[in-house]
């Protein structure tokens, strides 16, 4: 039987490598994005790779966007997803964001707000079909707000508090949520960041991903020595952490 | 210039081999790929964790030398974009010249984009044979006799030894498996190892004494003169890529690689030249011994010509090593013999216009915007 996996920012470095790994005769992909050239090059990776099927999708978030019409589209051409990947993200710059509320209100929007739009037409969908898994790839940043990145950080901390909710939401229903939480990694995004030691590949990841897919984990931290890191960030108390330039 | 984002396949044709790929995809990545389909590349180096368009870019060579030549002699094709913007289809057919400047063309030429390549049919299994030696008048005996009877030929040579066992070592081997092994075509992947030099190995790990103890128990370990067995291509082809970082046991000043090919009629200089490293005690124990094979390299600076070549570490701290390379150097350019740039990091102008005479030819062809380390060093840009 096929298993459909649905993408939302298929072009970013993780969903690649994670959609890399998915690839074997049974796997039809549905890639939606933003650059017609990338999205066809990713493809054309994909069915190289051994997927069956893939299939593209243009979605703009700067655009005249209809989450609606989009996921008619979608079912009419690919079908209802077993997997949903939602991958797109963005750094912002965080003193642009302290300065300037619409660079703020431009990154909560794409971080969180767009996820919940796109995700809303598919939740009844799945919901009636009884199964599937929504995976999200959030941010360890979301776990606590800190003073370099808290614009970026509290869009993902907001994501994952609504990601949570709709776990509990769906939970009866069959439908799995899957919140995953990376740290430092070495992709376009974060390509103007200096790489300290903490920096994987997101190759290194993309098996973990995978992995908490298939097993429908609830959160995932990538790579996994994240949990203890945050856990000892989230351990320290305000009155102390206020004072700290982390 | 990092291209390891432009790593992606673009298409593969499972009846006829040809692979088209974007030019950073690691070979690696290329092998895991189409070693399920009985499809493998044509040359392959010591690692496969080198881009395509770099394995290109240098020409690059193989155990496989003598039958296949190099890598240039299979790619169909490849795009180039330059720093005007244009981007060009180069091809024997299309845009021949740059085509030719820029195999083994160190990516002087302008950006490779995406490349197409001829595989050749191969399956993951290789079935290997080790032959040990005594001196370097058994290792060109060997060689001769295996170069019609088997794809991949090569030999690890002691170094460190001296007079009576000058050149002894171990003559490996190697035919495909017509067929691929049962785990390989369920889609099995072998266990990539997980040993790892860690930072900060101090470099007087690596002596003369050190090398000199290794390459004895390396030479015994073989135990019988000959020995055949049947191995994955991962540890017949790329052993080091076992343990990552190895480059670490040089310590914090590291190494550097000198490889040269010297023409078959030069054993005598050969001879001599095995004398003089052994005599230094600088060379380390990772020495490559190979007969390159007649086929003629296609790149217009391609390193490989019939003859012997051999690779070999040296401590980078240790000053004795530049003295002992410029030593070397006057031979090999007095007997007609080259230096490999992929390997380079002492030539000197002088000794790279002796070397590669086509480098006036070669300059046309160069992107104005492109220079790397290397050239501007052997001053082939001029400055």
């Amino acid at each position: 039987m096929n298993r459909k996996i649905l993408i939302f920012g298929a072009t970013s470095a993780i969903a690649q490598e994670t959609a890399k790994i998915f690839c074997d005769k049974s796997t039809w992909f549905c890639l939606v994005g933003r650059s017609d050239l990338k999205l066809q090059s990713v493809k054309n990776d994909l069915l190289t790779r051994g997927a069956e099927k893939v299939s593209c999708e243009l979605f703009d978030l700067d655009g005249d966007v209809n989450p609606e019409t989009l996921k008619e589209k979608i079912v009419e051409s690919f079908g209802i997803p077993d997997v949903i990947l939602i991958a797109w993200g963005d750094l912002p710059d965080q003193k642009h964001c302290e300065e300037d509320y619409t660079e703020f209100e431009k990154t909560f929007r794409i971080n969180f707000l767009s996820v919940v739009m796109v995700l809303t037409p598919f939740i009844n969908i799945l919901k009636d079909k009884g199964s599937g898994v929504i995976a999200v790839i959030s941010s360890v940043a979301g776990d606590r707000g800190r003073q370099s990145n808290f614009a970026y950080g509290s869009a993902k901390g907001a994501l994952n508090r609504w990601l949570q909710g709709l776990r509990n939401a769906l939970w009866r229903s069959g439908v799995h949520v899957l919140t995953i939480k990376p740290g430092f990694i070495d992709t376009p995004m974060t390509g103007d960041i200096a790489k300290g030691p903490l920096f994987v590949k997101p190759e290194m990841i993309a098996p973990a991903i995978k992995q908490a897919i298939l097993k429908k984990r609830n959160e995932i931290y990538v790579p996994g020595f994240w949990m203890v890191i945050m856990s000892l960030i989230c351990l320290i108390p305000e009155s102390l952490f206020k004072r700290l330039k982390l | 210039m990092e291209t390891r984002h432009l790593n992606r396949f673009i298409s593969f044709d499972r009846k006829t081999g040809v692979l088209r790929c974007e030019a950073g995809v690691l070979l690696k990545d290329i092998l895991n790929l189409t070693v399920l389909f009985g499809w493998f590349l044509p040359v392959v180096p010591g690692t496969e964790l080198i881009s395509l368009g770099g394995a290109v870019a240098n020409d690059i060579h193989g155990k496989n030398h003598h039958e296949m030549g190099t890598i240039g002699r299979h790619i169909l094709g490849l795009e180039l974009l330059r720093s005007d913007q244009s981007r060009m289809y180069c091809s024997p057919n299309s845009n021949p010249d740059l085509f030719y400047a820029t195999i083994g063309g160190l990516g002087l030429t302008g950006l490779i984009t995406f490349i197409d390549i001829q595989l050749f049919p191969g399956g993951d299994q290789i079935s290997s044979e080790t032959i040990k030696f005594y001196q370097l008048e058994e290792f060109f005996e060997i060689s001769d006799d295996s170069a019609q009877r088997f794809q991949y030929t090569v030999a690890w040579v002691d170094c460190s030894s001296h007079f009576g066992h000058l050149g002894r070592g171990i003559f490996f081997r190697g035919n495909h498996l017509q067929k691929s092994s049962e785990k390989i075509r369920s889609g099995y992947k072998v266990r990539e190892s997980t040993l790892v030099v860690p930072e900060g190995v101090p470099g007087i790990f690596l002596n003369h004494l050190t090398v000199t103890l290794f390459n004895l128990a390396y030479f015994h370990r073989h135990k019988s003169s000959k020995k055949q067995i049947n191995q994955n291509y991962k540890s017949f082809f790329f052993p080091l890529d076992g343990i990552r970082h190895w480059n670490r046991i040089y310590g914090r000043k590291g190494l550097r690689q000198y490889q040269f090919v010297l023409p078959k009629d030069k054993k005598d200089c050969i001879r001599k030249i095995f004398g003089m490293i052994s005599r230094s005690g600088l060379g380390s124990f990772l020495a490559v011994f190979k007969e390159f094979g007649d086929l003629k390299s296609p790149g217009i600076l391609s390193f490989p010509e019939p003859g012997y070549t051999l690779a070999l570490d040296f401590p980078a701290g240790n000053p004795q090593t530049l003295k002992l390379f410029a030593q070397l150097d006057q031979l090999i350019a007095k007997n007609g013999g080259r230096l490999y740039p992929a390997k380079d990091s002492h030539m000197s102008p002088e000794m790279f216009k002796a070397c590669y005479p086509e480098y006036k030819n070669f300059r046309k062809f160069i992107d104005p915007a492109f220079s790397s380390d290397f050239s501007k060093r052997v001053h082939l840009i001029e400055s």
